[in-house]
């Protein structure tokens, strides 16, 4: 009755699900501490609202950003902000930059409710508003801001697209929000419809999630929700990649450099819409999301209700500790996630598993062979790159090359490194070439602004020059033109005068003498 | 906690190129089987004997080029580099002829390129084609197959054939030898035989030349098996043999007179070694999909001219060398379409 598209390549992974899926859904005690980094996405920071010493209430705004890509940080629990102060970021990096941190205190007061029994009648600017309002940011990792995304300009769109194909190894938080709040969740997709504007809702679900897809199910009978429709879709990573779950849904595809909006559709995490429907339907903040910890380096694996700024350390006492084979600390899953240096950081909007890999669950230091063009990349590529050549001309730094093969067009799912026999870290050259396109890029644009300054400075000069020519010329003619004219009228008019009617025909000739006086008519 | 921090893929590899040579390797067992029951020992010598040699060479190469020698042994490429060439030579090739083609295989046909990955051609088929055009005579003398042979040679004296020259009971070791079908056939026709005439010949077998036809079916076996696992690509071998079979069918039909049979062609010679062991080695083969196709019937197609109307028996080496020459421009041709870029879907 539906049909799924293809996309090419993907892999076929262990899932490991089970670990963490097995456990019913807790919630995280609220932690002594909690840690709001004012850099939420790449490069952007939010603006702190709160002083150090002042009493903070649950979903109270303490930071906020300079525009619509950077909705404002709530605090997630009541409590006293300590330390305004530079700490360490979740990134591999070990980069500092300012936090709010609250010691909180236990009573985790909140504001009164906000009723909002019709919010089904607000206007889509309006949803848009309280959207931005509440703090939400995609929640599938990305954490880009969800007002912007439900606002395509001009872009005709005719589909939302739910991901829940949660296709990571490991990771199970979507899995467990779609078990436990189902509702929410397609709730939530009536929301995003009505800001977008369109009649059909997709929601994907990878088929190693039958308890999910039959919560789904039963709520969507149970409700209203007949033009939202559950689609199974097979448990094949990347399929929760964006472009790939909208080729599947939709046998559309994203052009290159291009939006999902490009293509008629805006793709949401399951979360998302459930963050949506909290803050639309109930006035609540995104203050929590669930957090898959797990792994074997985990003792007990499980998924958890988290406030948003619990550190990493909390969450892993909450679920029992660290077995004695933990090894490495991951922010995400094993394909993607980021590994992290210290268990002291503090998760962010975006974070939605920690995953603890114990010995011989990840790799080690692996020594790179030499490339043998054996094409294992090129089959699992899910964007139909040919990533050896890629590695290729990254290795020779010939980026000409590599801009040609569509590098920029890499999405780093890590199926090319994964599959590679020679064990060569493709991803690292992908990403390094890919940042040194840019900034080739950036510098680009650069000369071509100062190339272009530079013209238009010249052209000015010239213009300036002709125009102080031409300037210098009328005032020539200007002068000299009635006095010629002027002077030899005269001169007609004495000879005239002088002279008998009869030979006139001999002052005609004066006239023609005079060129200067017919030269300003040709300028 | 603190913890070592690495980058995303965090998962343990499945594969390793290791593990693809010695999979290979394995998969040459049926046919290097097939080839001992029908030509004897002598294949385990040269086998032996080119291993051997291949990993020495490797190994003093890789030294020389201050390269950490036992990572570039570890990783089989030389054996089944060496392994290719062996059960490519005659069975009782005389001892020189596997050490010299080794030698020029790995030191020049990979070594001087840059060692593993940076090799343009066929390694093995370079030490085999280096062999063929320098020693005609002693590279075209088999063994009759069992069923042909008086009897066969034990161990010892294919040893003593391969290092002493020496036949048994004294015997004179040309006398061991013979012609394989594809030269009978060359020859054969070039004496104004006919087609009826010459299969009707005691090396002509019910399927294709007696003894070659259960080689090439059990390195079929084995080609297939290395499909099987993912280990190949398909294209290679479906486009070499689909163009083979096509054009000897054509052939065939219009003049069969002159021409063997398709099936002739598919179990004769180094057909199926050819289709997927040697057109197949990533390394200097074409790499996108359509290419593989076109590269694997290009090759296909070489090997028919080259054994109709070439001055060489077989062409699977040569065929497959003039490919690799044309693999980068088929490669730069037929890029697959990336999503999201204009182009039929």
């Amino acid at each position: 009755m539906f049909t799924l598209h293809r996309f090419h390549g993907g892999l076929h992974l262990d899932a490991h699900k089970e670990d963490s899926s097995l456990a019913p859904l807790a919630t995280a005690p609220v932690p002594p501490r909690l840690i709001f980094p004012l850099q939420q996405r790449g490069g952007q920071n939010a603006q702190s609202v709160v002083q150090v010493g002042d009493h903070v209430r649950k979903g109270q705004v303490i930071a906020r950003g300079d525009g619509p890509m950077n909705p404002p940080i709530h605090a997630s629990s009541s409590g006293i902000v300590s330390a305004i102060e530079p700490r360490p970021l979740p990134h591999p990096s070990g980069l500092t930059d300012l936090a709010i941190v609250i010691d909180t205190d236990g009573e985790d007061l909140a504001p009164a409710p906000e009723e909002r029994p019709d919010y089904g009648q607000l206007a889509p600017e309006e949803l848009r508003r309280v959207i931005f309002e509440a703090g939400i940011v995609g929640l599938g990792g990305a954490a880009f801001s969800t007002a912007v995304k439900t606002d395509p300009g001009h872009r005709p769109i005719d589909t939302l697209i739910l991901n829940g194909a949660e296709c990571e190894p490991y990771i199970t938080c979507d899995d467990s929000l779609l078990r436990n709040f189902p509702r929410e969740v397609l709730e939530g997709a009536r929301i995003l419809m009505r800001v977008l504007g369109v009649e059909r809702c997709l929601l994907g679900v990878e088929d190693d999630m039958p308890e999910a897809i039959r919560a789904l199910r039963e709520t969507r009978e149970a409700g209203d929700y007949s033009n939202i429709d559950i689609v199974t879709v097979p448990a094949l990573y990347p399929s929760g990649g964006e472009k790939q779950l909208i080729r599947i849904l939709t046998g559309r595809e994203v052009p290159t450099r291009g939006i999902p909006a490009d293509a008629g559709v805006i793709c949401q995490n399951v979360g998302t819409a459930a963050a949506v429907y909290r803050a639309v339907g109930r006035g609540e903040p995104l203050i929590e999301r669930i957090v898959t910890v797990t792994g074997k380096g985990i003792k007990n694996p499980g998924n958890w209700l988290t406030r948003i700024g619990t550190p990493i350390a909390d969450l892993v006492r909450y679920s029992g500790g660290y077995s004695g084979v933990a090894e490495r600390l991951i922010l995400g899953g094993p394909m993607m996630g980021i590994s992290l240096p210290s268990d002291a950081l503090p998760l962010v909007k975006a974070a939605n598993c920690v995953l603890v890999t114990g010995r011989g669950e990840t790799t080690g230091p692996k020594q790179a062979l030499p490339c043998i063009r054996c094409g294992a990349c090129a089959e699992a590529c899910p964007i139909n790159l040919l990533p050896q050549q890629l590695y290729w001309y990254s290795r020779a730094d010939n980026l000409q090359r590599a801009e040609e093969y569509q590098l920029a067009d890499c999405i780093e799912c890590g199926c090319c490194d994964y599959v590679c026999p020679s064990h060569i870290p493709l991803v690292q050259y992908f990403r390094a070439a890919k940042s040194e396109l840019v900034a080739k890029q950036r510098e680009r644009t650069k000369a071509d602004h100062a190339r272009e300054r530079f013209e238009a400075r010249q052209a000015r000069k010239e213009r300036e020059k002709q125009e102080r020519a031409e300037a210098a010329q009328r005032k020539k003619t200007a002068l000299a033109k009635p006095d010629t004219s002027e002077i030899q009228d005269a001169i007609a008019r004495a000879k005239a005068r002088k002279r008998p009617p009869e030979s006139a025909p001999t002052t005609d000739a004066a006239p023609d003498e005079s060129p200067p006086a017919q030269e300003p008519a040709e300028n | 906690m603190r913890f070592n921090t690495a980058p995303a893929p965090h998962l343990a590899p499945t594969a390793s190129t290791r593990r693809i040579m010695q999979w290979v390797l394995l998969a040459m067992a049926p046919g290097v089987a097939a080839q001992l029951w029908q030509f004897g020992p002598g294949v385990l010598i040269n086998l032996a004997l080119a291993i051997a040699i291949a990993l020495l060479a490797e190994s003093a190469m890789l030294r020389l080029r201050a390269r950490h020698s036992r990572a570039g042994l570890s990783d089989w490429s030389a054996v089944l580099t060496a392994a290719l060439l062996a059960v490519s030579l005659p069975p009782i090739a005389p001892w020189w002829i596997t050490v010299f083609g080794t030698l020029f295989a790995v030191v020049i046909g990979k070594q001087l390129y840059g060692g593993l990955g940076y090799n343009p051609f066929n390694p093995a088929m370079v030490g085999y084609a280096v062999l063929l055009i320098s020693f005609p005579k002693a590279m075209t003398a088999w063994l009759p197959p069992t069923d042909l042979a008086a009897t066969q040679l034990n161990l010892l004296e294919a040893w003593n054939a391969i290092v002493h020259r020496a036949g048994p009971d004294g015997s004179s070791f040309d006398a061991l030898a013979m012609a394989t079908p594809l030269d009978t056939l060359k020859t054969q026709l070039g004496l104004g035989r006919t087609m009826d005439e010459i299969q009707s010949g005691a090396l002509f077998g019910a399927l294709a030349g007696k003894g070659w036809q259960w080689v090439n079916l059990g390195y079929l076996a084995g080609g297939l098996w290395l499909l099987r696992r993912g280990l190949i690509a398909w294209q290679i071998p479906a486009g070499f043999l689909a163009a083979l079979g096509a054009l000897s069918l054509g052939f065939f039909l219009l003049e069969p007179e002159t021409y063997p049979t398709p099936l002739f062609h598919l179990l004769g010679g180094a057909t199926m070694l050819g289709a997927f062991f040697i057109a197949t080695d990533p390394v200097t083969a074409s790499t996108t999909p359509k290419g593989r196709l076109i590269y694997g019937a290009l090759i296909g197609s070489l090997v028919f001219v080259i054994r109709s109307w070439g001055g060489y028996p077989d062409g699977v080496a040569f065929a497959v060398l003039l490919l690799n020459l044309a693999a980068p421009t088929i490669d730069h041709y037929t890029r697959p379409r990336v999503y999201g870029h204009p182009g039929c879907t």
